[in-house]
């Protein structure tokens, strides 16, 4: 098979497919070139479809790919679907899902134990958009309920992988750490008070 | 005439705690337990001032401070502890706090991907499932909110009879049998429909349950929270005859 042809396949089931494509299903439905090939040409097209001018991006979601509209083009889609892009997630629900995404299998008590409150109609909401599952039951006393997050949860967020969130390590705070914001601060109220000003000038004032 | 405000800027104790600490620019790992106690109590006040339900979980983290407020003005025990061993009694609530705070901000983190993926539209419209073609088998979640949904329906005044135990799981699954032999597919929904009663469902809903269990039925549903079918388990049948 000839490459453009290939590239031309994978960009129609591409554009069929409403959910991401993965590898192994492109590869099933080519019958011939094997992953690193199928790999290149994804990447040429994801070049192409940058450099043409063209509305749509390839993106990695979820473990596949999914052909996605430019963020560019967001408000003029948004007024096309009226309701699109209306509802976000509550802050516990951010909140939760966060301690879910990291501490998966996690049962309710733990997740509960770091945010101090009661996380029933959190979790139920959460379940009921698909973005968290119980996933079975932990083989100890009382066999609590264990969840974690679903592939729905990677698409939502536009997330390749779990591997892709930041490592929770990263937010391990120094003392210097917690000050810092209010540094910024003040800063910014100094370059306030010099508006106009060279912004060189702020930064030999913060030292 | 009372005005009732709607003040949800916090969502928990341990969210408090991080503005007020943020708010006087404290270090947080060497809390002023007195002052932090006394803001954290005027806030509680002032939300029971606003008429807002002040949870429980509000009330034990203020036990909590006042706890380590009251321990931090004893005089350490010399006798049992070196100096060295002698624990911090707000290190339990720092670590929490610390624990917490990394989740606010990969909550922060996870909001700004939900803006961003928000931007970028896919295509999102499945093609339309010829009826009767395809199913997916319902979860026991679904089987549960299909059975509340039925609770729901239930006249209240039907409450106030005193009912003899006249359903039995049994018989229900005698019944259901035989329902399915005559017909092939049972809605979920028609079959809560003729019952008189709430024992009535929740034998009905058991006996659902019990024949699952068995793997004589199987429930299938078209979509999510649509109707849900129960169909005989062929191949169970077929593997044991």
């Amino acid at each position: 098979m000839e490459k453009v042809q290939i590239k031309n396949i994978i960009e129609a089931m591409l554009f069929v497919s409403d959910k991401p494509l993965f590898l192994s299903e492109i590869k099933s439905v080519l019958e011939g070139p094997d992953a690193d090939e199928i790999k290149e040409v994804i990447a040429e097209l994801v070049g192409e479809f940058e450099t043409q001018g063209r509305p749509l991006r390839i993106k990695e979601i979820a473990g596949g790919y999914q052909i996605v509209t430019d963020p560019v083009f967001a408000p003029w889609l948004k007024k096309l679907y009226k309701t699109a892009g209306s509802d976000r997630l509550s802050g516990p629900g951010l909140e939760t899902l966060a301690i879910i995404a990291y501490k998966q299998p996690a049962t309710k008590p733990e997740i509960e134990a770091i945010r101090g409150v009661n996380v029933d109609g959190v979790l139920k909401t959460l379940i009921e958009k698909n973005l968290v599952k119980i996933m079975g039951r932990r083989e100890t006393v009382g066999r609590p309920i264990i969840y974690g997050t679903t592939q729905e949860f990677l698409q939502y967020f536009g997330l390749n992988s779990l591997q892709e969130l930041p490592k929770l390590e990263e937010f391990n705070f120094t003392e210097k750490d917690i000050e810092l914001p209010e540094h910024l601060q003040k800063e910014e109220e100094e370059f306030k008070q010099q508006e106009g000003g060279n912004p060189d000038v702020q930064a030999d004032g913060a030292s | 005439m009372s005005y009732k405000v709607k003040l949800d800027v916090f969502e928990g104790p341990l969210d408090l705690l991080l503005y007020l600490i943020k708010k006087n620019e404290i270090d947080i790992y060497d809390i002023p337990i007195a002052t932090i106690t006394e803001q954290y109590l005027e806030y509680l006040e002032l939300m029971r001032m606003l008429d807002l339900n002040i949870a429980g979980e509000f009330l034990v983290i203020a036990a909590t401070l006042i706890h380590i407020k009251s321990k931090m003005l004893l005089p350490p025990d010399e006798k049992e502890l070196l100096p060295e061993e002698e624990e911090d009694p707000r290190e339990e609530l720092v670590r929490r706090l610390v624990e917490y705070k990394k989740f606010k901000e990969v909550a922060g983190i996870l909001q700004d991907l939900e803006g961003q993926r928000k931007k970028m539209f896919t295509r999102d419209i499945p093609f339309e499932v010829e009826p009767g073609e395809v199913f997916f088998e319902a979860s026991l979640f679904d089987l549960i909110t299909a059975f509340t949904r039925v609770l729901k329906d239930v006249p209240k005044e039907m409450f106030q009879e005193i009912i003899k135990d006249e359903f039995t799981v049994e018989q229900k699954v005698h019944d259901l049998l035989h329902m399915l032999v005559v017909t092939p597919a049972i809605s979920l929904f028609e079959l809560f429909k003729n019952s008189k009663n709430k024992t009535e469902i929740i034998a009905m809903f058991l006996a659902v349950l019990e024949l699952i269990r068995l793997k004589e039925i199987i429930v299938v549903q078209k979509k999510n929270f649509s109707d849900i079918e129960i169909v005989r388990n062929e191949k169970h049948r077929l593997n044991t005859e």
